[in-house]
């Protein structure tokens, strides 16, 4: 029960105080040399380094001070039957006196830290996000329980507009179920460009792909609506960025897990997701209009040359060799070759390299 | 005084009008801003020293108005001694008159250039004469003239004179109009020219009124007059050629051996023959009829021989507690939290002795990311011009600020952070870099003295801000057990529906410290002392406290009673205090403090907040 794992939090400061104790509470350290890999879900998770928050110091008090309030509030939206966003919690804070968040980064690190102390979805913990779900289109019928009570079906080709359907932050079995599909894989593409390119040249269509325009970083929602759409109609994943360090973590993310959240890496990731490009080495074959790396760029692909996600042949080669080029290249500067160029020649290319049909 | 003796030597062949328009910028008129500030400046500092030199405490007005355009009517008027009559034509009216050219002596003025060059200035701008009324006493009439300078012959031409009642005890006002620009919130200007002349001269008050009718007071912060500086003769060491020559023909001395065991200090009858001798010059030649060539000799012989130190009780200093009233009064709209002072013991450069004060105000209002603002002085004359070539700015730009808590790039230049930095340097003779003395030439002792009396003051700034800091990290504690703990406390109950749990242990752990604060009341010659102590560790202590006083006179009494009443410190035995126990000690003196030294014994100093490790016994 959430409500009893919550308690437990405030049992163990409690007991802390009335045994002259300094309360304190543990936690995983979130860092890149804290992930170890898990064999069993084949993702990665955290490791065994543990950080202890203590009111020994300023900060770590306002911490505690912070979580106690938090989960009061949850504890409270339980009994309520109510639900937050991340946003409002945020906002709610204002009357907390002291335990006041200072901005909505720390109210949305203490959710995940809720998260993990309770081993329970900040779903399960009432609060939700107000990020921007990720457009689908494609050969894929969808029923999804409106907020009404409703069950709509949608074809994701026919039933939508050209910026196709939306995924709701809540896309478990309760919300959304899949129906049919004649599709043969899933791309997941970064940029919205890119993504209306592949719309307007009927690329679903044609290479019988479901297309999710995954928008940057992608939402949680968004990685878990890919991996029920891996594991439940086993769907092989894509997934096409740009070509610099930063598309690399997006790909890692939907892959093996954000260090952020690697609490729930086996809920939220999809192992088998293979990166497509732009990668290091088209740049160079396809001779790509390209920019020069900034400072942070390399900071950026040397840190990953040291993160344990991206320690196979294949990353350290591509890395290896961008920072060696010092080059990165957008998705869309593929058009340098015209504005069909990508859906005839490139995916195509790149798909068969990779062993598809197309 | 290479530039007095230029102009003595040319006076016939040029006129003396002409001598100021080619000198105007080292006379200090290069441009109508700057010539405002000049003509303030020579009339006030000769007003200081006028009330100096006659012991009385000076009251001054500066009153400056806009007649027109960019002309503007300047009046200062002082309560000094007044000059009689038949000298303030000469004294106003013609160049290079005065009283001090000849003397080594601590003074504002050194070459009776300054007045008279405002008359000048004043005279070739607007074609209007000084007026000047000067009264020498009670029962004596004042007398008024209107002057201008003959500048063909530099003499004065008197345009009108009268007698007339003042209703005043004595003093001089001098009233000019010159062609200027009044210039406002800017570090060279008038305003800032008198606020720093009233920080280093905290025995005037001077009365500032400007052009826009705003009156400015700066009061008196004490009513003890600066020790008089006494004159003194030549040091042998440093003597040019020129000077020599000179002295040797003004002498009254008849034998060359007298000469040099009069005229000069630091010379016995027994080293002038020895340094004739070595000079190979017949001890009993007349002063006057010593060749250039000889002279060239004993100035050789000069360096040659060893010598005791001048005396330097020519000196007047302003002093550490002046400097620091000076300061603290001057910078109160600011609210400084820490104002250190230093001076240094006399020293010598090239026979002429000087002496290096300073001062730092820190913190408060001051503007936090910028340089920190440099007053200079010399001979308590504030230096506005010319920061850059000033062996103060250079002193100040060796030191690494970093080490007592400003900021510094790279451990060199000027420092930025809130503070205020001081420096006076006294002399019989300023060695300006030029004649319109407005920067101190590069003279490796004098900045050595202001680099170690600088050190001086950042050690103890130093200190402040490591303790400031020390109590800023325990009331971040405070605010941990007296706010956050507690709230945690009482919400962790509420949620799980139990009592509220004692957390008192808890706090002593982490705190871990014994907290000492004191709080000072003055008034009236009188302060009474609180110090509060509190036991915020797990275990009982036992240590001792000392309080540090002036002298053993000025304890009148103690609550608890002390252990021991030193020679300068109050100490007290704390036998005993428990975890979370709060103990008060209140004790009084006969003097008015501003805060309270306090150290402690027996403890580590570690787990104490609010004193430091006592050194003495």
């Amino acid at each position: 029960m959430v409500k009893e794992d919550l308690k437990r939090i405030a049992e163990k400061i409690y007991d802390d105080l009335s045994n002259s104790r300094i309360p304190s509470i543990r936690l995983p350290a979130r860092t890149k040399s804290n992930i170890i890999f898990d064999e069993r879900y084949r993702v990665w998770k955290y490791g065994e380094q543990k950080i202890t928050r203590s009111a020994v110091s300023l900060s770590g008090a306002y911490m505690l001070l912070r979580t106690i309030y938090t989960l009061d509030f949850i504890l409270e939206m339980i009994e309520n039957r109510k639900t937050s966003t991340l946003r409002e919690l945020y906002y709610i804070s204002e009357g907390w006196g002291d335990a006041k968040f200072h901005s909505q980064d720390e109210s949305d690190k203490l959710a995940e830290d809720l998260e993990i102390l309770t081993k329970k979805l900040r779903e399960d913990l009432k609060l939700r996000p107000e990020e921007d779900g990720a457009s689908v289109i494609g050969d894929i019928v969808i029923e999804e329980t409106t907020r009404k009570g409703e069950k709509r079906r949608i074809h994701c080709q026919d039933d939508v507009g050209d910026s196709g359907y939306s995924i709701p932050y809540n896309v478990e079995k309760d919300k959304i179920k899949f129906i049919e599909t004649n599709a043969n894989k899933v791309i997941a593409i970064e940029t919205g460009g890119m993504f209306d390119r592949l719309v307007e040249n009927e690329f679903d269509e044609k290479s019988n792909s479901i297309l999710i325009h995954i928008k940057g970083q992608p939402a949680r929602s968004t990685r878990r609506f890919i991996k029920r759409l891996n594991e439940e109609l086993n769907l092989p994943v894509i997934v096409f960025t740009d070509g610099d360090p930063w598309s690399y973590r997006i790909f890692a993310s939907i892959a093996y897990g954000a260090i952020k959240t690697a609490h729930i890496s086996e809920y939220l990731a999809t192992p088998s997701a293979e990166f497509l490009g732009v990668t290091p080495s088209d740049i160079l074959s396809y001779e790509l209009p390209s920019d020069d790396l900034t400072t942070e760029d390399i900071n950026a692909l040397k840190s990953e040359l040291s993160d344990p996600r991206f320690q196979d042949e294949f990353w350290k080669n591509e890395i290896n060799l961008q920072l060696e080029i010092k080059k990165k290249a957008e998705q869309q500067a593929l058009a340098k070759y015209g504005l069909d160029y990508v859906t005839d020649v490139y995916l195509p290319e790149k798909m068969a390299e990779m062993g598809y049909e197309v | 005084m290479p530039i007095a003796e230029e102009l003595a030597k040319r006076q016939k062949e040029i006129s003396i009008a002409e001598f100021f328009e080619r000198n105007r910028q080292i006379l200090g008129f290069d441009n109508p801003h700057k010539a405002m500030i000049t003509s303030v400046k020579e009339a006030v500092d000769n007003a200081l020293d006028a009330c100096e030199e006659a012991g009385i405490l000076p009251e001054i007005i500066v009153k400056i108005e806009n007649v027109r355009g960019g002309e503007y009517r300047i009046t200062i008027e002082d309560n000094g001694p007044g000059i009689v009559k038949s000298q303030i034509p000469n004294v106003f009216a013609r160049l290079l008159y005065g009283s001090r050219f000849h003397t080594l002596k601590q003074s504002r003025g050194q070459q009776g250039i300054g007045i008279s060059a405002v008359v000048l200035y004043s005279q070739m701008t607007t074609g209007k004469p000084a007026v000047v009324t000067s009264k020498i006493g009670e029962g004596f009439p004042a007398h008024k003239y209107s002057l201008m300078i003959d500048t063909k012959k530099n003499l004065p031409r008197i345009i009108d004179e009268e007698m007339l009642h003042w209703d005043k005890k004595s003093g001089t006002k001098i009233e000019f109009f010159i062609k200027g620009k009044y210039v406002k919130n800017r570090k060279q200007s008038v305003y800032e020219y008198i606020r720093n002349t009233a920080i280093v001269n905290p025995h005037a008050r001077i009365i500032f009124v400007e052009p826009d009718g705003t009156e400015n007071v700066f009061e008196r912060a004490t009513e003890t007059m600066p020790p008089q500086p006494k004159e003194i003769k030549p040091h042998p060491y440093g003597i040019e050629l020129g000077r020599l020559m000179a002295m040797m023909k003004e002498t009254k001395a008849r034998k060359i051996t007298s000469f040099l065991s009069t005229e000069f200090s630091s010379i016995s009858s027994s080293k002038a023959k020895e340094i004739v001798s070595i000079s190979g010059i017949d001890g009993n030649k007349a002063p006057i009829d010593i060749e250039i060539d000889e002279a060239k000799r004993l100035i050789e012989t000069f360096k040659k021989v060893k010598f005791v130190s001048p005396p330097t009780d020519c000196l007047s200093p302003i002093g550490e507690n002046l400097i620091r009233r000076g300061l603290r009064k001057e910078t109160s709209s600011l609210s400084p939290e820490f104002i250190a002072t230093d001076k240094r013991p006399p020293n010598v450069f090239s026979g002429t002795p000087f002496m290096v004060e300073t001062g730092i105000v820190y913190g408060g209002n001051l503007p936090k990311e910028e340089r920190v603002e440099i007053l200079r002085f010399a001979n308590k004359v504030p230096l506005l011009y010319q920061e850059g070539a000033c062996v103060i700015t250079e002193a100040i730009k060796n030191i690494d600020w970093r080490r007592y808590g400003l900021e510094q790039k790279g451990g060199r230049g000027i420092p930025y952070g809130p503070a205020i930095i001081l420096v006076h340097v006294a002399s019989v003779n300023i060695p300006f870099t030029s004649e319109s003395k407005e920067a101190i030439a590069h003279i490796e002792e004098i900045e050595k003295e202001i680099r170690l009396s600088l050190q001086q003051c950042g050690r103890k700034l130093k200190a402040h801000i490591s303790k400031k800091s020390k109590r800023a990290k325990a009331e971040s504690k405070f605010l941990l057990i007296t706010k956050l703990l507690p709230d945690m406390a009482r919400k962790v109950a509420e949620i799980l529906g139990k009592p509220v749990p004692s957390i008192d242990e808890v706090i002593t752990q982490i705190m871990n410290i014994i907290w000492i604060e004191d709080e000072v009341r003055k008034g009236s010659g009188e302060s009474e002392i609180k110090i509060n102590v509190t036991n915020y560790t797990s275990r009982k202590q036992k240590f001792s406290l000392y309080a540090e006083i002036s002298s053993k006179d000025v304890f009148v009494e103690a609550t608890p009673s002390p252990a021991e009443i030193g020679e300068k410190y109050v100490k007290w035995d704390i036998d005993k205090i428990e975890p979370s126990e709060n103990m008060e000690i209140k004790f009084k003196v006969r003097e008015e403090m501003d805060d309270v030294e306090l150290y402690i014994k027996g403890i580590n100093p570690v787990y104490v907040i609010g004193a430091e490790k006592w050194e003495g016994d």
